[in-house]
């Protein structure tokens, strides 16, 4: 149907034949006052708050619920509209607090606002208020249940948009309350929106909680570290403090919404592990130096390797969560060396399908498009906990229809409805995948048999229209991730769909762009030299590594230890303290962090998003590219006198922009898979231990949700190796045993052990190698 | 991951909570909660516990925050423990108009309890209740699923002895 028009308070307007009046009003910058009402959620019009005057009906309507027809003539801001308004007003604020200077929401209120805006000046109501016992609902959000003027908006949150309801109402009229009934802590991974849509101050932001007033805060743009999504947030800050982070709409990529984890990792920014000065070690000692003598220390160790040892012997590794312009800059001083071991795949095993990569790893369609897919596969991800606002768009795509289907090495906990959930060993997803592939009639060489499962899932991706299977993580770190990859990409052509491929950190399309890996430079030119890959790089010690950004327990590789412990000389980059790099680092730099630096992060959609520094740097912390720079120019390189970071940026632009890479290589020959032996250890990172700084944010390690450091096994299988759960048993593996506490998953494949990674317990274990275990004594 | 906990619905109970889902269109089958909530309570010997709150959400899909708002907005569902009997008095209106201010307090001296609590031998709770809808012959009360109207003193007293009686 066409648009209409339909006149607000005299003004002309057209308006979307059945949307609601206070959308109308919206798009056309006229104010409704409301509580209830939210764009991304459905309508509940339970708080009356937008009531407007509509020429012809009777009493005032809802705006929210009232939807638009033809000639409509609504008076927003007159006599009967303006009483009513007051009326509601009154009415609302019977049962809340007039407190507002002791309350947290005060100067961000929107009841304060629009009671400021719409209701009277003086309260006539003298009896007693009601009030609400407040809930412990964990670590991150407050709640001041007294304040709740049950607009609802946490609720339908959970149940529309998170997908997984633990907010709701208790008992009925005068005594209905909000909460979780059981006080526990939310399990949602996307909690803290109820934080920005509940209007008042029944839930606000525990650690931000008393910290400072809206009004003293200053407000920045950033972007979020944690995931390729790349999400718009502001930081706000105090006198140059970060004090909290909060969503930046951004319709294609976080709508209105932000992860937990993005917007509680700043909370890590503050550690007590924050280094302020950089450090060298002198015959096993630390000791804090300035500047000029650390990168001196730097320089000279580097060239005593090229020196000694030649340049072949110097190695750089690099995690996703660095900017584009410090993983350009540093690949560029490692090849202008003449060492061309530069990596960021620092969890992947499998790399021989390195040459088959385009340019950069990602979705290759819109965030957006993935709500309209009908029929998605997700291989080996913990969506919700990988990419969690992606995780909200394949709701909304099975919400409106789509069937998804997840293969996964572990068992994960989905909130939308999966179709055929498969929880298979290694092999098996491998088997499975063969099967899918075989009952879609592609000839793949070798013989697959087709399950019954297999069949299925071949049955419902056929039938799709825009199928898009995406790869996660733990295909990334699989031992046969090329293999998984030629048959995800098989499929997806025999039905005409896409693979989208999820990587970790918010940058690892930025390190391929920037030349970040050992095969090929910036912009994807083939590398002059070929490096080794960061599997090689840990299992065959080089003599002299730089660090940037990682901790050695963020590097998934066997080995990674022993390696760094028998090199001569390790420089770390770094933000924080960390025992481990204590341990192999001879000079630590400090590095800024997100906040308090430059840069750009290329996401998921290959999107370059740069983003300024909000803060100044601690102590005497500097922005990773300028202290790359300045190695550079110590170590009288070419071409590192960059003004600033943009000229960085735009370096490595024109070089993208100017190149056309060669076509990928073909993928490796799908080969038959062994069937697996033994056990098989599965590591994952869980949702907040994936990078430096969201390990150190204390809130979200207090939330729960990155479980126990255990070793967990199907309960049959405990009770074949004679283990009880709680028992502590020792785990081992080739060249490592630990000890762990032992629990059990009756969802796990019978010959799997899931061992989180992203602990220093448990780093020492390969990922996805074979594993015995045993009683400790 | 939290365990299911739907075993701990009685094995019957299940068949009849089946009964009432085949009732509704299979992507409804949380409609069969009410009769449910009923069930689990006369199993668990009239009120329910947490356990089976959660045992009754898990066996029909529910998330249980959802079954915790049905079973805390209807009065007819106990969530702590209760005497073995139920006593709810009408004290709206019509009844008042019929005198049960007068029965309330007689109920009160017999059972030796206010409104809301349970004799000391668990046998009775008692408890003041809104309209039961059957105005025309107050006062009324429940006992356990039975009406009483017309009542008096004296058929108060009655109706107490013959449940001691049975007791
Ligand atoms: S807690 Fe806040 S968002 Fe939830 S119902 Fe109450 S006022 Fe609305
Ligand atoms: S905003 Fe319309 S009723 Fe609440
Ligand atoms: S008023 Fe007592 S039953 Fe209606």
């Amino acid at each position: 149907m066409d648009k209409f028009n339909i006149e607000i308070d005299g003004k002309t307007i057209e308006a979307d034949p059945g949307s609601m009046l206070i959308e109308a009003a919206d798009n056309n910058g006229i104010h409704i006052p409301r509580f209830c009402y939210h764009k991304k959620l459905s309508v509940a019009a339970n708080c009356r708050m937008c009531l407007v005057e509509v020429e012809k009906a009777p009493k005032p309507l809802p705006a929210c619920a009232t939807p638009v027809t033809a000639g409509m003539i609504v008076r927003t801001r007159s006599k009967k509209a303006l009483e009513a308004q007051r009326a509601v007003m009154e009415f609302l604020l019977i049962n809340h607090p007039l407190d507002c200077p002791i309350c947290d929401q005060g100067g961000e209120c929107e009841l304060q606002d629009v009671a400021m805006g719409y209701g009277k000046d003086l309260s006539r109501y003298t009896e007693g208020k009601r009030t609400v016992k407040d809930k412990n609902i964990g670590p991150l959000i407050s709640t001041e249940m007294t304040r709740c003027i049950q607009c609802t908006r946490c609720v339908r949150f959970g149940e529309e948009v998170a997908g997984f309801r633990e907010m709701g109402g208790m008992n009925r009229g005068e005594h209905l309350e909000i909460g979780t009934y059981l006080d526990h802590n939310l399990q949602s991974e996307v909690s803290g929106n109820i934080i920005d849509l509940c209007p008042v101050g029944a839930l606000t932001s525990k650690p931000f909680r008393f910290k400072a007033r809206a009004w003293e805060l200053q407000q920045r743009p950033s972007i979020a570290p944690h995931d390729a999504l790349g999400s718009n947030i502001n930081v706000h800050l105090r006198r140059g403090e970060v004090m909290r982070v909060v969503p930046r709409d951004n319709e294609s990529i976080n709508e209105t919404w932000l992860s937990d984890r993005d917007r509680f990792a700043y909370t890590g920014l503050n550690s007590d592990d924050r280094l302020m000065q950089p450090m060298i070690k002198r015959k096993g000692v630390w000791e804090t130096v300035d500047w000029s003598l650390a990168l001196e220390q730097a320089a000279i160790g580097l060239k005593e390797i090229i020196n000694l040892e030649g340049a072949d012997e110097l190695a750089a590794l690099a995690s996703t969560q660095s900017t584009l312009e410090e993983l350009y800059l540093l690949q560029k001083i490692m090849r202008c060396l003449g060492s061309p071991h530069v990596d960021h795949r620092v969890r992947q095993i499998d790399f021989s399908c390195q040459d088959a990569m385009p340019l950069f790893p990602g979705l290759y369609q819109s965030i957006e498009q993935i709500e309209h897919a009908d029929q998605i596969l997700i291989l080996g991800s913990n969506i919700h906990h990988d990419m969690p606002l992606l995780a909200l768009r394949i709701r909304k795509a099975q919400v409106h229809g789509a069937k998804v289907h997840a293969i996964n090495p572990l068992p994960f906990t989905y909130h939308f409805d999966v179709q055929h959930d498969c929880v298979c060993d290694p092999q098996d997803m491998i088997i499975l995948l063969m099967g899918i592939a075989a009952a879609l009639n592609i000839s793949l060489g070798v013989e697959a048999s087709i399950s019954d499962t297999a069949k299925a899932i071949a049955t419902d991706l056929q039938s799709g229209k825009r199928v898009t299977i995406l790869l996660g993580v733990l295909v990334e770190h699989h031992p046969q991730s090329s293999l998984i990859r030629h048959l995800a990409k098989l499929i997806a052509d025999q039905c005409l769909g896409q693979v989208g491929l999820l990587t970790e950190g918010p940058n690892a399309a930025g390190a391929w762009l920037a030349g970040m890996v050992p095969h090929r430079q910036a912009a994807g030119k083939k590398a002059n030299k070929m490096g080794q890959d960061a599997a090689q790089l840990c299992e065959t010690p080089k003599k002299g590594y730089v660090l940037f950004n990682l901790e050695p327990l963020d590097i998934g590789q066997t080995n990674v230890m022993q390696t760094l412990k028998a090199a001569k000389f390790v420089i770390a980059l770094t933000s924080f303290k960390q025992a481990d790099l204590l341990d192999v680092a001879d000079v630590i730099l400090p590095i800024a962090p997100f906040t308090e630096t430059v840069g750009t992060f290329v996401n998921l959609t290959g999107l370059w998003q740069s983003f300024t520094a909000v803060s100044k740097p601690f102590g005497e912390v500097r922005p990773g590219w300028k202290v790359l720079r300045v190695l550079g120019n110590l170590l009288e390189l070419p071409g590192f006198d960059y003004e600033d970071a943009f000229a960085i940026r735009d370096e490595l632009k024109a070089q993208v922009d100017a190149f056309t890479p060669d076509a990928p290589a073909p993928l490796p020959a799908i080969t038959k898979p062994s069937a697996q032996e033994g056990l098989v250890r599965v590591g994952h990172w869980p949702i907040y231990r994936g990078d430096p700084l969201v390990r150190r944010a204390q809130p979200l390690q207090d939330s729960g949700l990155n479980g126990s450091v255990a070793a967990f096994v199907h309960p049959a299988l405990a009770v074949r190796l004679k283990l009880t759960v709680g028992q502590h048993v020792i785990v081992q593996q080739s060249h490592a045993h630990i000890q762990l506490p032992l629990q059990v998953d009756e969802r796990l494949p019978m010959n799997v052990v899931y061992i989180p990674a992203g602990y220093s317990e448990t780093a020492i274990l390969a990922d996805y190698a074979a594993v015995i275990l045993g009683a400790a004594t | 991951m939290q365990d299911n906990k739907s075993n701990l619905l009685e094995h019957e109970v299940r068949a009849e909570i089946d009964r009432w889902v085949a009732k509704y269109p299979p992507e409804h089958k949380q409609s069969a909660v009410l009769s449910a909530l009923h069930l689990a309570q006369d199993q668990n010997g009239g009120w329910i516990s947490q356990d089976l709150l959660d045992a009754v959400a898990d066996y029909l899909d529910m998330p249980r925050i959802a079954v915790y708002e049905v079973a805390t907005f209807y009065t007819m569902f106990d969530l702590k423990p209760v005497g073995k009997h139920k006593i709810g008095l009408c004290t709206n209106i019509s009844c008042q108009l019929q005198g049960s201010d007068k029965i309330a307090d007689h109920l009160k001296t017999c059972l030796g309890v206010d409104f809301g609590c349970t004799t000391n031998d668990g046998q009775f709770t008692l408890r003041e209740v809104e309209c039961l809808g059957a105005c025309r012959n107050g006062p009324v009360m429940h006992l356990d699923k039975t009406y009483h109207e017309n009542l008096t003193p004296e058929k108060i007293d009655e109706i107490l002895a013959a449940v001691e009686d049975q007791a």
